[in-house]
């Protein structure tokens, strides 16, 4: 191409302290292309991205605006000049309502009023429905994700820089949001699209840029490329497949047994669950998929016993245990690893050996004796435990919060698993950690399985679920649906069960007859 | 001129331990400033307030005499605090130990026995801890904001008492004094060492420290509290209970403020009167901080705040300094202990406005 | 019908300064920040405030002085809890005390001597109204403004552009910066504003309450402000509900132990702060309502990252 760039980075370089989060790193993004940005989590992506916008200064290295050297103070600098950015995770404001959220993006002056008939024209124009009073906090994650979308649109921006935007969809809000980038980019537009989903990138992007650790790797065209040859490029060597056989249960003891179970909402915008029934055998993974918010985590928080149930909802091997506590389940030979690593499932500031007393305390009888705690036993198992599980460290026995985040939940992960546990719920295994770990814990959750644990796994990932569900349930709105064979789903089955769009505009798809009108297409 | 911080990987153990230090420094210089300003000489000023007490045997004792609530108290308060429930009643939880502990000498005067003194001290750490409880209770059950309810609660404790030695409890061979009437031998708290004024209360406090430093280190409950504070969340998780939390931080803090209101009451005072307490349970606060709420540490900063109180009168009765600095030197020294405590978890940079711009 | 009228004056003075103080710590709260030194700014407006209307016989510098003490003590704060990060409640505590100390220590000279005082601006006809004349309309100038900065400050947090940045930044910090607002800055001008009212409340205090420097004479005023802002959800139009109800709930037991109806004064005493325990509890049992409008970044602390 001879014409000017929209935009160029030259030999972009930020520090944090001493380690570098992007290294010389080039880009150039022409009008009017849907440009990819591909990477293994920490690779870089979101530190080059809002350096881009203004949110971070660069250490060394300059940014061109059509041919001219910019410095970009702050986003409101770069959002005058005509860059927009949808986040990852969404910069919104859950007690203010939508047209509340768009203004604060805008500049100084906007009037509410007037601003409110314009958010939903342009909102609808798009495909995109919003009304302007809804609160955030009562929205699905892909009204969020439009309101994000619209916020940007009205700025009109000549670059949009859109964060791993399908992460949180449903596989049909996907190609809604697809057709709407097309649009875009048939406006002239600019797109500079973040994401390691590589189908997703090879459908819908023109070019493509690589980073691996905070290096550029290769500028390339996706379409010559195949899928395998990307992943390549992101991870650097090739990662070892995941290896499965087809599991026997039709004689194993069901270790996992919920019946109707229901749990009203913990806060006013949180989700209640409605009868939920599910049965798990030793011996098979059960994944449970959704988009974000409709209930997984209070389904954890159920099944784990930090909230509490009717006795008979929740049954593990056999026994009722819906009203017991956590270490109570535990003692059953359940074991648990939730989402967030950092504050949930370990205690930054306390060392692995300790992290290893909070979930074991009460199972594992060696780390106490009489009032006193046994620490020398609890560093044992910390070494124990980080060597089957390659957890990487710097110091011996080193704080939780300074691991990496493949490494931390390689050992909370590691830290159950190592108990033997007869069941298994572990929510999101593999959320944010590089290719290698999340490798190395699905393989570990599949051999659990096969050596007659029963295991569950909520997850968002639907490549994931994929690679290692024997059986796979959608959970929508605090509702379960049965859980059917990994052969007989498909992706646009379970994107329906999700949901399939959801507020979408009452005249184009009816609340309730959604999928009908899916099923028609 | 601009402030940066950025977060150290790991909290530095050094500045865990320079950062009080610092922050006495940087206290005793604030302090010189002030008595210049206030027409001084500060070097004498600062003589007379912290080194003198410390050369005879009579204001060393005095030492440990003040000392010994404020250890008792601060080291309960540890436990409140790390297990984040914030605690400012103690004020209240002193007064109220010593009310229910006073029932024996004032009411049931006539009886002396040798379980006088000890069942004073149960009855004490009984008051304390039942007061405690009330703050505890209501945030459990209603969660309201225990910060607001225990300090609220130690108004009605000061007022509770000043009701008692105005009416009921008055001495009625006191000659309408608001007192009760004076405790009897076997109420009074015993001496350590003979003719001093240095009594058991010293020996309570360093047992209390003993026993929190174990409870902190070498147990479940005292692992339990450090998770629960630092990340609810996660403590949930390990099938710790936060509510039961919440009651023992409070009624353990409680019973040892107890304990200090009774032994102060049965040792230095030697009687109800409506002033029992000059603020021991608000110094205790900052004792519990500038001790990195570890009983060891708590033990000294025990020590240096009760020789606050001391250097205060001593100035008041030398110079003519108003004993009010000394209220004013703990705030200052509170203030300087949460900045210098920055350096712990961050490192903290000097950026002119004018190089950051050119970025 | 008189003594109506002389308690409905002395209810409006008992209830200003609870309102004047809890305005100012709920804009700071709405902007994600917990200063509990209200308390301390509070008694340093109060002294300084007697200080200097003393020293210069201008009630009208006093004020001025009480502000900026409120002030002062509120940048402190801000400086060790925005700039240094440090734990917001602990802060405040030691606000708290710093507060108690200095005052008693700066206005030691000042006990016992008589004040100058805030004169009553009465507002020409409508003071003459019978039973609410002299209680609303011939009162000093800071009722006045207490009533038109409530008044602003629910037209500032919820029409204003500002008002809708203060909130955003309580709401969530990390959304407010990405989107390019300086949490740290808009926070400090919410401390400040915190410090100027309770600063203005102290002053009401010593220039119009009692006109006397008394050690310790804010007495929980500045916590009972705390426990009102809870008690008002963090709507500035429920303050006024809440203080007015907390003035009435002080006077009233002052008429009663002046009446001597038997029970004893220092019972009637304590009713204000069991009725500030029974409001919270009231107010918190239903935790839905309760954490409905809290800001959601309330006594967390933000450090950006550059």
């Amino acid at each position: 191409m001879t014409n000017t760039p929209l935009l160029q980075a030259k030999s972009l370089t930020k520090k944090f302290g001493t380690l570098k989060a992007n290294d010389s790193v080039d880009l150039v993004v022409q009008p009017g292309e849907i440009h990819a940005l591909l990477g293994e989590n920490g690779a870089g992506k979101s530190t080059l991205v809002k350096m881009l916008y203004g949110a971070l200064q660069p250490t060394s290295g300059q940014i061109y605006w059509k041919g001219q050297e910019v410095h970009l103070a702050d986003p409101a600098q770069a959002r005058t000049l005509g860059v927009g950015m949808v986040f990852q995770h969404f910069s919104l404001f859950d007690s203010l309502n939508v047209v509340e959220n768009i203004a604060l993006a805008l500049p100084k002056g906007t009037k509410i009023g007037p601003l409110a008939k314009r958010v939903e024209e342009v909102s609808h124009d798009y495909g995109l429905p919003l009304k302007a009073d809804n609160l955030v906090a009562d929205l699905s994650v892909g009204e969020r994700q439009r309101i994000e979308i619209v916020r940007c649109l009205l700025q009109n921006p000549e670059l949009i820089i859109m964060d791993e935007p399908t992460s949180v969809l449903t596989p049909q809000e996907a190609d809604l949001l697809f057709q709407t980038l097309e649009r875009l980019s048939k406006e002239g537009r600019s797109i500079l699209y973040i994401s390691h989903r590589l189908e997703e990138v090879q459908k819908m992007c023109d070019t493509a840029t690589i980073l691996r650790h905070g290096k550029l790797v290769e500028h390339c065209n996706p379409a010559n490329e195949t899928a395998a040859s990307l992943a390549r490029l992101m991870v650097g060597s090739s990662v070892k497949a995941v290896e499965r056989s087809k599991p026997d249960v039709s004689a194993a003891p069901v270790r996992l047994k919920l019946q109707k179970l229901s749990l009203p909402p913990a806060s006013p915008f949180a989700v209640p669950l409605s009868d939920i029934s599910l049965s798990v055998k030793g011996g098979e993974v059960v994944a449970i998929a959704g988009v974000a918010g409709n209930g997984q985590s209070e389904l954890f928080d159920a099944l784990s016993g930090e909230r509490d149930t009717p006795a008979d909802a929740i049954i593990i091997n056999e026994i009722e245990s819906g009203h017991k506590g956590v270490t109570a389940r535990r003692s059953l030979g359940a074991a648990f690893v939730p989402e967030e690593r950092l504050g949930h499932a370990a205690v930054p500031d306390l060392p692995l050996s300790e992290n290893v007393i909070l979930t074991r305390h009460g199972s594992d009888k060696p780390l106490k004796s009489g009032l006193f705690l046994q620490r020398n036993h609890a560093g044992e198992l910390g070494i124990r435990i980080s060597e089957a599980f390659d957890v990487r460290k710097g110091a011996p026995d080193p704080n939780a919060g300074s691991l990496s985040g493949g490494n931390l939940q390689k050992f909370v992960v590691g830290r159950e698993i190592d108990r033997g546990p007869t069941l298994l719920v572990v929510s999101q295994p593999t959320w944010g950690v590089d290719a290698g770990a999340a490798a190395l814990i699905r393989q570990a959750l599949l051999d659990l399985a096969r050596q007659g644990a029963a295991v569950v796994v909520i997850s968002q990932d639907l490549d994931e679920i994929f690679e290692i569900a024997d059986r796979i349930a959608v959970i929508n709105k605090g509702e379960l649906s049965k859980a059917e064979p990994v052969e007989d789903m498909s992706l646009e089955k379970i994107g329906l069960l999700m949901g399939g769009v959801h507020g979408a505009e009452p005249e184009t798809i009816p609340a309730s007859k959604g999928q009908e009108a899916y099923n028609a297409d | 001129m601009q402030i940066e911080l950025q977060k150290r990987a790991l909290p530095s153990s050094l500045m865990t331990w320079l950062s009080p230090a610092l922050a006495i420094t940087l206290t005793v210089l604030t302090g010189a400033l002030m008595f210049g300003m206030l027409g001084f000489n500060p070097a004498q000023a600062l003589y007379v307030y912290f080194i003198a007490p410390l050369l005879d045997s009579w204001s060393l004792q005095e030492l440990v005499v003040k000392a010994a609530p404020l250890v008792l108290i601060g080291v309960g308060l540890s436990i409140c605090y790390r297990s984040n429930n914030w605690n400012i009643g103690a004020e209240g939880q002193f007064t109220m130990g010593a009310i229910l502990g006073s029932i024996l000498p004032v009411v049931f005067y006539q009886w002396e026995s040798p379980l006088t003194f000890p069942l004073m001290v149960a009855l004490g750490a009984l008051g304390g801890a039942l007061f405690g409880a009330i703050p505890a209770l209501l945030k459990n059950k209603f969660g309201a904001n225990e910060i607001l309810t225990s300090l609220m609660l130690t108004y009605v404790a000061l007022l509770t008492l000043d009701y008692l030695v105005r009416g009921p409890w008055k001495n009625p061979e006191g000659f309408n004094f608001p007192e009760s009437r004076l405790f009897s031998d076997a109420a009074l708290a015993p001496s350590l060492i003979a003719d001093s004024r240095m009594h058991i209360g010293a020996l309570f406090a360093v047992i209390a420290v003993i026993a929190i430093f174990i409870l902190f280190s070498r147990t479940l409950k005292g692992f339990e509290i450090r998770v629960l504070g630092a990340t609810p969340r996660a403590g949930n998780f390990a099938g710790f209970s936060k509510e039961r939390m919440i009651l023992f931080a409070f009624m353990t803090s409680g019973a040892l403020a107890g304990i200090a209101g009774i032994i102060e009451v049965a040792g230095p005072i030697g009687q109800l009167t409506p002033t029992i307490s000059p603020g021991y349970g608000f110094t205790a606060i900052i004792v519990a901080f500038l001790g990195r709420l570890n009983p060891i540490g708590i033990l000294f900063a025990g020590l240096l705040l009760a020789l606050s109180y001391l250097g205060g009168e001593a100035a008041q009765i030398e110079l003519g300094i108003s004993e009010k600095t000394s209220k004013a030197f703990q705030g200052i020294l509170l203030f300087y202990i949460l900045a210098c405590d920055t350096l712990i978890h961050y490192h903290v940079k000097f950026v002119s406005s004018k190089k950051k711009e050119a970025v | 019908m008189e003594i109506l009228e002389a308690i409905l004056i002395t209810i409006v003075t008992a209830s200003t300064p609870l309102l004047l103080a809890a305005l100012g710590e709920l804009v700071v709260e709405r902007s994600g920040v917990l200063n509990l030194g209200v308390e301390g700014m509070m008694i340093m407006g109060a002294v300084c405030a007697f200080a200097v209307s003393l020293t210069t016989g201008n009630p009208y510098l006093g004020l001025v002085a009480g502000m900026l003490g409120g002030v002062v003590m509120s940048i402190l704060f801000g400086f060790l809890t925005l700039t240094l990060v440090s734990n917001q409640v602990a802060t405040g505590l030691a606000l708290t005390l710093l507060g108690l100390g200095l005052s008693g220590m700066v206005g030691e000279g000042f006990v016992g001597t008589p004040g100058v005082k805030l004169a009553p601006l009465p507002i020409p006809g409508l003071v003459e109204l019978p039973v609410i004349g002299r209680a609303l309309f011939g009162q000093d100038p800071l009722f006045y403004l207490s009533v038109v900065l409530t008044i602003g400050t629910t037209w500032f947090l919820f029409k204003s552009r500002a008002g809708l940045i203060v909130r955003a930044v309580g709401e969530n910090h990390g959304s407010a910066h990405a989107l390019g607002y300086s949490v740290i800055k808009v926070r400090y001008l919410a401390v400040m504003f915190g410090g100027l009212c309770a600063g203005l409340a102290g002053a009401y205090l010593s220039l119009v309450y009692t006109s006397l420097w008394i050690e310790n004479m804010t007495a929980g005023r500045g916590w009972i402000a705390l426990a009102l802002v809870v008690f008002a959800s963090w709507l500035p139009k429920r303050l006024i509900i809440g203080a007015y109800l907390f003035g009435t709930v002080s006077i009233l037991q002052f008429h009663a132990q002046g009446a001597g109806i038997g029970i004893p004064s220092q019972l009637l005493s304590a009713l204000p702060y069991l009725a500030t325990i029974l409001a919270l509890v009231f107010i918190s049992r239903n935790r839905a309502v309760a954490r409905a409008n809290t800001p959601a970044c309330l006594g967390l602390a933000f450090v950006p990252d550059r």
